[in-house]
Order: structure tokens, then sequence, then C-alpha cells
């Protein structure tokens, strides 16, 4: 039988982790898998979706500290999200259904580590960091070294999720996160990619990020988008140049969703598509969160 | 350990000892009675067992009953206003938007959620406001056009009107 407790303070809950107890916010994965008989609910669990400390999105100087238990509902109406992170918008209205949405957390879906989840690649792009706390102190991970392979993160048995720190982006910096999907709702992502484009005072591209999802045992980087990018205009040379390198560094499975030579060719596509919204957003055309339902690529009809 | 702890449904709150590893929606059909909540996948993608917590919609089975300790939860059986069916249920009824029934609690929590906080939606807000429901009869087409009938969602009728 369960032990469960419903921490009534941050400090209690990292004592309650430190003893051994798991942390439980929305239930979407960690309930559904213990339902369906994936994974045993574990012996000792402690509620944090309660926490204040855990709740808040604050903007700070260095960017936005938004905390572990913020949901997906909650993130993609945010509007500092939606105006300066775009591409976690994006992602965030992607995830799962209306009601999941409304329980599900950021930071349980960082630290569920799916290969296929929605928030990994914007938060790569983004250059977010992951914020773990324990009753031994405080550190942060960047998000692209926080992911250890499917399931497995960095993150130490007694290291709680407390927040995601993502810095202030450049001016003239934006982003978008593109899934390729088979239904609208309740969908996991065939392939997906996340790009930010840095665009100079004339409208250039100086600097450049793509992340890729589901095609990988963790959440990907490309190697050398910038170098891809730089200096050149978004024409179908340079589009097929950043494709191929999206190709090129995914590793996919085969499974029932789709075999690992289709995985490898959409999520080129789907790298072009991001930096194409990317770079629309970035001079100014409004294309709404989420990029799939607003512009229909990469989404179901 | 078992916990011990009062869950407030529908307004009533309800004395619990239980097993604290149990999902809501296991504790709603089989300790208070509570079966309108149906349990369709029990993997969080049906939508059945849809509930409302604190105003949100949210599915009972990817929640443990003991988390929604000091919450508001409202299943079907709340939604009715004494004997006079809500607004979307008649609607449901009166346009064909049921067939075997079984999605149906949980689309009207949907609904009803999307209707308080947007009176007025277009199909294509209902379709998203919907689309953590499956329907396995498949009959969207009619429950969509049911809820975009105009006056559903604003009038009501009586409970026997609409069978």
């Amino acid at each position: 039988m369960t032990e469960f407790e419903i921490a009534s303070s941050l400090e209690e809950a990292l004592a309650l982790v430190a003893e051994g107890y798991r942390p439980i916010a929305g239930g979407t994965d960690l309930v559904v898998a213990a339902r369906t008989g994936r994974a045993p609910l574990p012996g000792r669990l402690v509620s944090i979706e309660r926490l204040d400390e855990l709740s808040g999105i604050e903007p700070t100087t260095e960017g936005l500290l938004i905390g572990a238990v913020v949901t997906h509902a909650r993130l993609m109406r945010t509007q500092s999200v939606i105006d300066d992170f775009t591409a976690l918008a994006d992602a965030s209205a992607l995830v799962g259904s209306p009601s999941t949405r409304n329980v599900g957390t950021i930071g349980g879906n960082v630290m569920n580590a799916s290969p296929a989840m929605d928030t990994g690649a914007p938060l790569v792009v983004l250059n977010a960091e992951i914020v773990l706390r324990s009753t031994r102190g405080e550190r942060r991970v960047a998000a692209a070294d926080f992911w250890a392979g499917p399931g497995r993160t960095v993150a130490e048995p007694d290291e709680l999720c407390v927040a995601l720190a993502i810095p202030n982006q450049p001016d003239g910096s934006a982003s978008a996160y593109v899934r390729l999907e088979y239904r609208r709702a309740m969908e996991i992502a065939v392939v997906g990619a996340a790009a930010r484009v840095d665009l100079d005072g004339r409208g250039r591209i100086i600097g450049a990020s793509v992340a890729l999802t589901a095609v990988a045992p963790t959440i990907v980087a490309v190697d050398g988008a910038t170098e891809v990018l730089a200096g050149r205009s978004l024409d179908p040379a340079t589009l097929t140049d950043i494709a191929d390198a999206a190709s090129r560094k995914a590793t996919p499975i085969s499974d029932l969703r789709a075999s690992d030579t289709y995985r490898r060719h959409c999520v080129g596509v789907m790298a072009r598509r991001a930096v194409e919204a990317a770079f629309g957003r970035a001079t100014g055309d409004p294309i709404a969160v989420p990029v799939n339902r607003s512009t229909g690529i990469g989404a179901a009809r | 350990m078992t916990r011990t702890f009062d869950l407030e449904v529908n307004g009533v709150a309800y004395p619990l000892t239980i097993d604290p590893g149990r999902s809501l929606l296991s504790v709603l059909r089989g300790e208070i009675g509570l079966t309108g909540t149906k349990e369709g996948c029990d993997d969080c993608e049906c939508g059945a067992c849809m509930v409302l917590i604190d105003g949100q919609p949210v599915n009972s089975c990817s929640l443990l009953a003991a988390q929604a300790e000091g919450r508001s939860v409202t299943t079907i059986e709340g939604i009715i206003d004494g004997d006079r069916l809500s607004e979307i249920q008649a609607g449901l009824l009166d346009e064909g938007g049921v067939q075997c029934g079984f999605c149906t609690p949980g689309m009207i929590i949907s609904a009803t959620a999307l209707f308080a906080r947007n009176p007025d939606p277009t199909p294509d807000e209902i379709r998203v406001g919907l689309s953590g429901n499956l329907c396995r009869c498949t009959g969207y087409g009619r429950i969509i056009e049911a809820l975009a009938v105009d006056g559903v969602g604003r009038a009501d009728r009586p409970a026997e009107s609409g069978s």
C-alpha cells in the first residue's frame, strides 16, 4: 500500500524526497503507468502540485523562472511565454488535450524524460537550465546536457526539479516548435523540431539553434545550425541544408508509429519548417501559437 | 498505510479511508458509488472518466483521489440541476448527440467547462474543447452540431423534455 504525503512546504518536500519519496504532481505519467501496468506506483509519494514555491512564472533580470508545477495550460496562455519564448508555448499547446494540459506540468514533462517530449526541444534551443534542489543545495543543468536516455536524467535521486530558468533571448530572436502528428489531440510526436533564429538589425541571420524530438534516445541538438544558416537567406538551398543536417543527426527507431527511414526524412522536414516559422516570427510575421494549428504544417487535418 | 480524509464531490463531503495509491476514478466509482463517471481506457487517452476539479476538466484516471483532498470535484451527477437537465445535456439529447452514451458524461464535462469559459464557441473551438474525448461510435459530427446549435449553453429546460 502506498505511503502518501501532501507537502506543505518545499523544505518538507525536499526532506521527504531525500528519504526516498517520489514526487507526484499532475499524475498523467506516473499514475497512468501504474494503472496500465507499465511501472508500479512508487511505494512512497509526496504530492507537490500545491506548493506556491513551485507555482510561479517570474521574470528575473536574467530571464524567466518557471516553477516546476506550472501546467501546460498555464504556459500556453502566459503572454510573456508566447511573446518571448514562443517555441515553448507552441509545445505546451500541443501536449495531450485540454484535460491533461490542466494537470500536466513542465517539471513533470522534463523529469519523465521521454524522447518524444514536446517541451524538450524548445528548452534546448532557448538555452534553458533545469533547476534542481535537494537538502544538499541547488544546482542548474543545461537542458542540452540533462537527459541521459529514455526515462533517464542526470538528476540524483534526492534532487527535485524546482524550476526551469530560461535566459532572456537577444533582440531580433524568435523561436518555433513544430511536430509531425497523425491526430490533433492526445498525440505523441512522431518527430518534432524546435528552432531559434537570431537576426541582426538588418534582418540577416547571425545565430541559430535547432533541436529534435523523437529521433534519438533523448532530445538532441543539431550540430552547427548557426554555421548552416548564418549570413544566408532562407532560399531552397539553405532550407535543404538545414533539413539534411537534422536528418544526419537523427538516429531514430522503427516502431508502430513510424519507420526509422520515415522519421529520419520527416525530422528534416520539421526542422526546415520550424526554421521558417521562427524566421517568420523574427521578421514580424504574426504566426499564432501553436504553429501546428495556425499554419497546419506538421498537423493532422 | 491507509489515508483518511473527506473528499468533496458535487458539494457533498464523503469521508474516506483508502489506499492513497488509488485513482480518483476508482474511488468515485468503487467507494462513493457515483458510476456516471466511466472507465474507458484507464490510460488517460479517452476522456470517459473526465470530472471537473475546481471547475477545470481533468481525467480522473490519472489523478490520485488523495490529491483531490481539499478540492471541489464535480462529476456528471453534479451537472444536473435538481430535476432539470443542463442546457448542454438537453441539447445533446434533442439534437441526437448521443449514441451508445458511454462517452457522453465526459463529453458533457468538457462541454460544461468550455461553455463556462466561452459561452458562444465556434465549431472549431468546440472541436478543440472536446479534443480529449473519444467517441468510439464516431458520433462526433452530431455531438459538435448539437453543441453548436443556437441556444445550447444558454437556455435550460426540464429533464423530461429530452427523453
